[in-house]
Protein backbone atom coordinates (compact mmCIF):
# COMPACT_ATOMS: atom_id res chain seq x y z
CA UNK A 1 0.00 0.00 0.00
CA UNK A 2 1.26 3.44 -0.83
CA UNK A 3 1.67 5.56 2.31
CA UNK A 4 -1.14 8.10 2.62
CA UNK A 5 -0.28 11.66 1.66
CA UNK A 6 -0.73 12.71 5.30
CA UNK A 7 1.70 10.04 6.45
CA UNK A 8 4.24 11.14 3.89
CA UNK A 9 3.87 14.82 4.64
CA UNK A 10 4.21 14.30 8.38
CA UNK A 11 7.30 12.13 8.10
CA UNK A 12 9.34 14.32 5.71
CA UNK A 13 12.97 13.71 6.57
CA UNK A 14 12.25 12.54 10.10
CA UNK A 15 12.96 8.87 9.38
CA UNK A 16 16.20 9.78 7.62
CA UNK A 17 17.50 11.80 10.58
CA UNK A 18 16.27 9.20 13.09
CA UNK A 19 18.26 6.60 11.13
CA UNK A 20 21.35 8.85 11.05
CA UNK A 21 21.04 9.65 14.77
CA UNK A 22 20.90 5.93 15.53
CA UNK A 23 24.23 5.33 13.73
CA UNK A 24 26.04 8.33 15.18
CA UNK A 25 24.75 7.89 18.75
CA UNK A 26 25.54 4.18 18.54
CA UNK A 27 29.20 4.87 17.75
CA UNK A 28 29.44 7.60 20.41
CA UNK A 29 27.74 5.39 23.02
CA UNK A 30 30.12 2.57 22.28
CA UNK A 31 33.04 4.85 23.23
CA UNK A 32 31.32 6.58 26.17
CA UNK A 33 29.71 3.51 27.74
CA UNK A 34 32.83 1.34 27.43
CA UNK A 35 34.95 4.17 28.86
CA UNK A 36 32.46 4.67 31.72
CA UNK A 37 32.40 0.96 32.53
CA UNK A 38 36.20 0.70 32.39
CA UNK A 39 36.74 3.86 34.47
CA UNK A 40 34.19 3.04 37.18
CA UNK A 41 35.25 -0.57 37.60
CA UNK A 42 38.99 -0.59 37.04
CA UNK A 43 40.29 2.96 37.55
CA UNK A 44 37.88 4.29 40.18
CA UNK A 45 36.94 0.95 41.72
CA UNK A 46 33.43 -0.23 42.57
CA UNK A 47 34.24 -0.64 46.25
CA UNK A 48 34.93 3.12 46.59
CA UNK A 49 31.73 4.10 44.78
CA UNK A 50 29.24 5.85 47.05
CA UNK A 51 27.20 9.01 47.39
CA UNK A 52 30.13 11.16 48.56
CA UNK A 53 32.68 10.04 45.99
CA UNK A 54 30.27 10.62 43.13
CA UNK A 55 29.38 13.99 44.63
CA UNK A 56 33.05 14.84 44.86
CA UNK A 57 33.59 13.79 41.25
CA UNK A 58 30.94 16.27 40.15
CA UNK A 59 33.16 19.09 41.44
CA UNK A 60 34.66 18.87 38.00
CA UNK A 61 32.03 20.24 35.59
CA UNK A 62 33.45 18.09 32.77
CA UNK A 63 32.17 15.00 34.58
CA UNK A 64 28.71 16.56 34.74
CA UNK A 65 28.81 17.24 31.01
CA UNK A 66 30.05 13.69 30.33
CA UNK A 67 27.31 12.15 32.51
CA UNK A 68 24.65 14.35 30.92
CA UNK A 69 25.60 13.30 27.39
CA UNK A 70 25.91 9.64 28.37
CA UNK A 71 22.39 9.81 29.80
CA UNK A 72 20.96 11.73 26.84
CA UNK A 73 22.48 9.48 24.15
CA UNK A 74 21.51 6.29 26.00
CA UNK A 75 17.92 7.42 26.58
CA UNK A 76 17.24 8.73 23.08
CA UNK A 77 19.09 5.87 21.35
CA UNK A 78 16.99 3.44 23.38
CA UNK A 79 13.82 5.42 22.76
CA UNK A 80 14.29 5.41 19.00
CA UNK A 81 14.95 1.67 19.08
CA UNK A 82 11.72 1.08 20.99
CA UNK A 83 9.82 3.38 18.63
CA UNK A 84 10.95 1.28 15.67
CA UNK A 85 10.00 -1.98 17.42
CA UNK A 86 6.57 -0.60 18.39
CA UNK A 87 6.03 0.57 14.80
CA UNK A 88 6.60 -3.02 13.65
CA UNK A 89 4.66 -4.94 16.22
CA UNK A 90 1.70 -2.58 16.54
CA UNK A 91 1.53 -1.81 12.80
CA UNK A 92 -2.03 -3.16 12.55
CA UNK A 93 -3.22 -1.31 15.69
CA UNK A 94 -2.87 2.42 15.12
CA UNK A 95 -4.54 3.38 18.44
CA UNK A 96 -2.28 1.18 20.58
CA UNK A 97 0.71 2.31 18.56
CA UNK A 98 0.13 6.00 19.27
CA UNK A 99 -0.60 5.26 22.93
CA UNK A 100 2.50 3.07 23.42
CA UNK A 101 4.80 5.52 21.65
CA UNK A 102 3.39 8.44 23.64
CA UNK A 103 3.87 6.60 26.94
CA UNK A 104 7.47 5.70 26.11
CA UNK A 105 8.15 9.27 24.99
CA UNK A 106 6.72 10.73 28.22
CA UNK A 107 8.80 8.25 30.24
CA UNK A 108 11.99 9.19 28.34
CA UNK A 109 11.37 12.94 28.71
CA UNK A 110 10.59 12.39 32.41
CA UNK A 111 13.79 10.39 33.03
CA UNK A 112 15.82 12.92 31.03
CA UNK A 113 14.40 15.81 33.08
CA UNK A 114 15.04 14.12 36.43
CA UNK A 115 18.54 13.04 35.37
CA UNK A 116 19.42 16.44 33.91
CA UNK A 117 18.07 18.20 36.99
CA UNK A 118 20.20 16.09 39.33
CA UNK A 119 23.33 16.37 37.23
CA UNK A 120 23.21 20.16 36.94
CA UNK A 121 21.79 21.20 40.31
CA UNK A 122 23.69 18.80 42.57
CA UNK A 123 25.43 20.94 45.23
CA UNK A 124 29.17 21.34 44.86
CA UNK A 125 31.35 19.35 47.25
CA UNK A 126 31.72 22.25 49.72
CA UNK A 127 28.06 21.84 50.68
CA UNK A 128 28.09 18.05 50.65
CA UNK A 129 28.06 17.76 54.43
CA UNK A 130 24.66 19.45 54.43
CA UNK A 131 23.25 16.83 52.10
CA UNK A 132 21.77 13.92 54.08
CA UNK B 1 14.07 -42.58 -5.49
CA UNK B 2 11.04 -42.29 -3.22
CA UNK B 3 10.19 -38.76 -2.15
CA UNK B 4 7.95 -37.73 0.71
CA UNK B 5 6.19 -34.40 0.23
CA UNK B 6 4.46 -32.45 2.99
CA UNK B 7 2.44 -29.60 1.50
CA UNK B 8 0.54 -26.84 3.30
CA UNK B 9 -2.97 -26.79 1.86
CA UNK B 10 -5.73 -24.22 2.18
CA UNK B 11 -9.06 -24.16 0.41
CA UNK B 12 -10.93 -20.93 1.23
CA UNK B 13 -14.28 -22.59 0.42
CA UNK B 14 -13.80 -25.40 2.94
CA UNK B 15 -11.01 -24.64 5.41
CA UNK B 16 -10.78 -22.16 8.22
CA UNK B 17 -7.08 -22.75 8.77
CA UNK B 18 -4.37 -24.16 6.52
CA UNK B 19 -3.41 -27.81 7.14
CA UNK B 20 -0.66 -30.20 6.02
CA UNK B 21 -1.18 -33.00 3.54
CA UNK B 22 1.38 -35.67 2.69
CA UNK B 23 2.23 -37.38 -0.60
CA UNK B 24 4.65 -40.13 -1.61
CA UNK B 25 5.96 -40.49 -5.15
CA UNK B 26 8.76 -41.87 -7.29
CA UNK B 27 11.10 -39.14 -8.57
CA UNK B 28 14.46 -38.83 -10.25
CA UNK B 29 16.96 -37.04 -7.96
CA UNK B 30 17.75 -34.69 -10.84
CA UNK B 31 14.13 -33.61 -11.16
CA UNK B 32 13.03 -30.26 -9.81
CA UNK B 33 10.52 -29.65 -7.01
CA UNK B 34 8.20 -28.19 -9.65
CA UNK B 35 8.22 -31.49 -11.57
CA UNK B 36 7.24 -33.38 -8.42
CA UNK B 37 4.45 -30.89 -7.59
CA UNK B 38 3.06 -31.25 -11.11
CA UNK B 39 3.22 -35.04 -10.86
CA UNK B 40 1.27 -34.86 -7.59
CA UNK B 41 -1.30 -32.57 -9.21
CA UNK B 42 -1.63 -34.65 -12.37
CA UNK B 43 -1.52 -38.13 -10.86
CA UNK B 44 -2.57 -37.95 -7.19
CA UNK B 45 -4.58 -34.86 -6.30
CA UNK B 46 -5.95 -32.55 -8.99
CA UNK B 47 -7.05 -30.00 -6.40
CA UNK B 48 -3.47 -29.01 -5.53
CA UNK B 49 -3.18 -25.39 -6.66
CA UNK B 50 0.03 -23.63 -7.62
CA UNK B 51 1.34 -21.00 -10.02
CA UNK B 52 3.94 -21.70 -12.66
CA UNK B 53 4.51 -20.32 -16.08
CA UNK B 54 7.86 -20.57 -17.84
CA UNK B 55 9.21 -23.26 -15.48
CA UNK B 56 12.76 -22.09 -16.23
CA UNK B 57 13.52 -19.55 -13.51
CA UNK B 58 12.72 -16.39 -15.42
CA UNK B 59 9.01 -15.63 -14.96
CA UNK B 60 9.10 -15.82 -11.16
CA UNK B 61 5.66 -17.43 -10.77
CA UNK B 62 6.52 -20.49 -8.71
CA UNK B 63 8.13 -18.86 -5.68
CA UNK B 64 7.30 -20.80 -2.51
CA UNK B 65 8.77 -21.84 0.81
CA UNK B 66 10.61 -25.12 0.25
CA UNK B 67 12.16 -26.79 3.30
CA UNK B 68 11.83 -23.51 5.19
CA UNK B 69 13.49 -21.27 2.61
CA UNK B 70 12.01 -19.07 -0.09
CA UNK B 71 12.92 -20.58 -3.47
CA UNK B 72 11.71 -21.01 -7.01
CA UNK B 73 10.32 -24.56 -7.35
CA UNK B 74 11.67 -24.70 -10.93
CA UNK B 75 15.24 -23.93 -9.84
CA UNK B 76 15.38 -26.32 -6.89
CA UNK B 77 16.60 -29.85 -7.53
CA UNK B 78 15.26 -32.69 -5.39
CA UNK B 79 18.77 -34.13 -4.91
CA UNK B 80 19.77 -30.93 -3.10
CA UNK B 81 16.96 -31.36 -0.55
CA UNK B 82 16.86 -35.08 0.21
CA UNK B 83 13.81 -37.33 0.28
CA UNK B 84 11.70 -35.33 2.79
CA UNK B 85 10.44 -32.07 1.32
CA UNK B 86 8.03 -29.54 2.83
CA UNK B 87 6.32 -26.95 0.67
CA UNK B 88 4.40 -23.89 1.93
CA UNK B 89 3.11 -20.67 0.39
CA UNK B 90 5.26 -17.52 0.74
CA UNK B 91 4.87 -15.70 4.07
CA UNK B 92 3.66 -12.17 4.71
CA UNK B 93 0.95 -11.96 2.03
CA UNK B 94 -2.56 -13.45 2.18
CA UNK B 95 -3.03 -16.99 0.83
CA UNK B 96 -5.69 -17.33 -1.90
CA UNK B 97 -5.51 -21.11 -2.20
CA UNK B 98 -2.82 -23.70 -1.38
CA UNK B 99 0.47 -22.31 -2.72
CA UNK B 100 -1.02 -19.23 -4.38
CA UNK B 101 -0.71 -15.93 -2.55
CA UNK B 102 -2.33 -12.58 -3.27
CA UNK B 103 0.23 -10.25 -4.88
CA UNK B 104 -2.08 -7.19 -5.04
CA UNK B 105 -0.28 -5.33 -2.22
CA UNK B 106 3.12 -6.34 -3.62
CA UNK B 107 2.38 -4.84 -7.04
CA UNK B 108 0.72 -1.72 -5.56
CA UNK B 109 4.02 -1.02 -3.79
CA UNK B 110 5.94 -1.83 -6.96
CA UNK B 111 3.88 0.75 -8.88
CA UNK B 112 4.25 3.36 -6.13
CA UNK B 113 7.96 3.82 -6.91
CA UNK B 114 7.15 4.43 -10.62
CA UNK B 115 9.06 1.49 -12.13
CA UNK B 116 9.40 2.96 -15.61
CA UNK B 117 11.74 5.28 -17.47
CA UNK B 118 11.09 8.99 -16.78
CA UNK B 119 12.78 11.63 -18.93
CA UNK B 120 11.02 14.74 -20.20
CA UNK B 121 13.71 15.74 -22.68
CA UNK B 122 12.77 15.03 -26.30
CA UNK B 123 14.45 11.84 -27.53
CA UNK B 124 17.62 12.48 -29.58
CA UNK B 125 17.93 11.34 -33.23
CA UNK B 126 19.86 8.28 -32.16
CA UNK B 127 19.39 6.40 -28.88
CA UNK B 128 20.03 8.02 -25.47
CA UNK B 129 23.70 7.15 -25.10
CA UNK B 130 25.22 5.59 -22.06
CA UNK B 131 28.79 4.49 -21.35
CA UNK B 132 29.45 0.85 -20.34
CA UNK B 133 30.38 2.19 -16.91
CA UNK B 134 27.07 4.05 -16.54
CA UNK B 135 25.25 0.90 -17.61
CA UNK B 136 27.18 -1.22 -15.12
CA UNK B 137 26.11 1.09 -12.28
CA UNK B 138 22.62 -0.45 -12.11
CA UNK B 139 23.26 -3.78 -13.86
CA UNK B 140 22.65 -5.89 -10.75
CA UNK B 141 19.12 -4.59 -10.14
CA UNK B 142 18.06 -5.10 -13.79
CA UNK B 143 18.11 -8.85 -13.06
CA UNK B 144 15.00 -8.72 -10.83
CA UNK B 145 12.18 -11.01 -12.03
CA UNK B 146 9.58 -9.77 -9.48
CA UNK B 147 9.05 -13.21 -7.98
CA UNK B 148 8.47 -11.69 -4.54
CA UNK B 149 10.96 -13.98 -2.79
CA UNK B 150 12.96 -11.12 -1.22
CA UNK B 151 9.96 -9.18 0.08
CA UNK B 152 8.32 -12.27 1.56
CA UNK B 153 11.61 -13.30 3.20
CA UNK B 154 11.90 -9.97 5.03
CA UNK B 155 10.95 -10.07 8.74
CA UNK B 156 10.29 -6.32 8.72
CA UNK B 157 7.71 -6.86 5.96
CA UNK B 158 6.13 -9.75 7.91
CA UNK B 159 5.73 -7.50 10.95
CA UNK B 160 4.73 -4.27 9.22
CA UNK B 161 2.97 -4.49 5.88
CA UNK B 162 3.33 -0.72 5.43
CA UNK B 163 6.98 -1.37 4.44
CA UNK B 164 7.56 -1.10 0.67
CA UNK B 165 9.69 -4.24 0.82
CA UNK B 166 12.99 -5.09 -0.89
CA UNK B 167 11.55 -5.84 -4.36
CA UNK B 168 10.05 -2.35 -4.80
CA UNK B 169 13.29 -0.75 -3.61
CA UNK B 170 15.35 -2.89 -6.00
CA UNK B 171 13.14 -1.65 -8.85
CA UNK B 172 13.57 1.95 -7.68
CA UNK B 173 17.34 1.42 -7.61
CA UNK B 174 17.28 0.21 -11.20
CA UNK B 175 15.90 3.59 -12.36
CA UNK B 176 17.50 5.93 -9.79
CA UNK B 177 21.00 4.88 -10.86
CA UNK B 178 20.26 4.91 -14.59
CA UNK B 179 22.08 7.95 -16.05
CA UNK B 180 19.24 8.46 -18.61
CA UNK B 181 16.47 8.62 -16.03
CA UNK B 182 15.25 11.86 -14.43
CA UNK B 183 12.48 10.55 -12.15
CA UNK B 184 14.36 10.80 -8.84
CA UNK B 185 12.23 13.71 -7.55
CA UNK B 186 9.08 11.64 -8.01
CA UNK B 187 10.47 8.44 -6.50
CA UNK B 188 12.53 9.64 -3.57
CA UNK B 189 9.65 11.00 -1.42
CA UNK B 190 8.02 7.55 -1.45
CA UNK B 191 11.35 5.86 -0.60
CA UNK B 192 12.10 8.29 2.25
CA UNK B 193 8.64 8.16 3.81
CA UNK B 194 7.68 6.08 6.82
CA UNK B 195 7.37 2.77 4.94
CA UNK B 196 10.45 3.41 2.81
CA UNK B 197 14.10 2.39 2.92
CA UNK B 198 14.60 3.45 6.56
CA UNK B 199 12.57 0.45 7.68
CA UNK B 200 15.31 -1.86 6.36
CA UNK B 201 17.18 -3.36 9.30
CA UNK B 202 19.85 -5.05 7.11
CA UNK B 203 18.77 -8.55 8.08
CA UNK B 204 20.10 -9.85 4.70
CA UNK B 205 17.28 -12.43 4.32
CA UNK B 206 16.46 -10.84 0.93
CA UNK B 207 20.03 -11.12 -0.39
CA UNK B 208 20.25 -14.68 0.91
CA UNK B 209 17.03 -15.75 -0.79
CA UNK B 210 17.17 -13.93 -4.16
CA UNK B 211 17.16 -16.58 -6.93
CA UNK B 212 18.81 -14.10 -9.28
CA UNK B 213 21.72 -13.48 -6.90
CA UNK B 214 21.02 -9.76 -6.64
CA UNK B 215 22.76 -7.95 -3.77
CA UNK B 216 19.39 -6.69 -2.53
CA UNK B 217 20.57 -5.33 0.83
CA UNK B 218 23.42 -3.54 -0.97
CA UNK B 219 20.96 -1.92 -3.38
CA UNK B 220 18.79 -0.73 -0.48
CA UNK B 221 21.91 0.68 1.21
CA UNK B 222 22.77 2.59 -1.98
CA UNK B 223 19.30 4.15 -2.05
CA UNK B 224 19.72 5.11 1.64
CA UNK B 225 23.07 6.72 0.83
CA UNK B 226 21.57 8.61 -2.10
CA UNK B 227 18.79 10.01 0.10
CA UNK B 228 21.21 10.86 2.91
CA UNK B 229 23.74 12.76 0.79
CA UNK B 230 21.01 14.70 -0.96
CA UNK B 231 19.90 15.97 2.44
CA UNK B 232 23.32 16.72 3.96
Amino acid sequence: MRPSSAERASSGSFELFAWLFMRISGVILLGMAVFHLFYMHFVFGVERMNFNTIGARWQNPLWRVFDFFLLAFALFHGFNGLRVVLDDYLSQRPGWRVLAKTLVFVLVVGLMSIGGYVIFTFPAAANLAAVP
Amino acid sequence: MKAHFKIKRFNPEKDREPHWEEYELEVEPTERVLDALQTIKWEQDGTLTLRRSCAHGICGSDAMVINGKNRLACKTLIKDLGSHITVEPLRGLPVIKDLIIDFTDFFAKYRSIKPYFINDEPPPDVERRQSPRQRARFDDTTKCILCGICTTACPVFWADSRYLGPAAIVQAHRFLFDSRDQGAEERLPVLSAHGGVWKCRTVFNCTDACPQGIDVTGAIAEVKKLLLFRKL
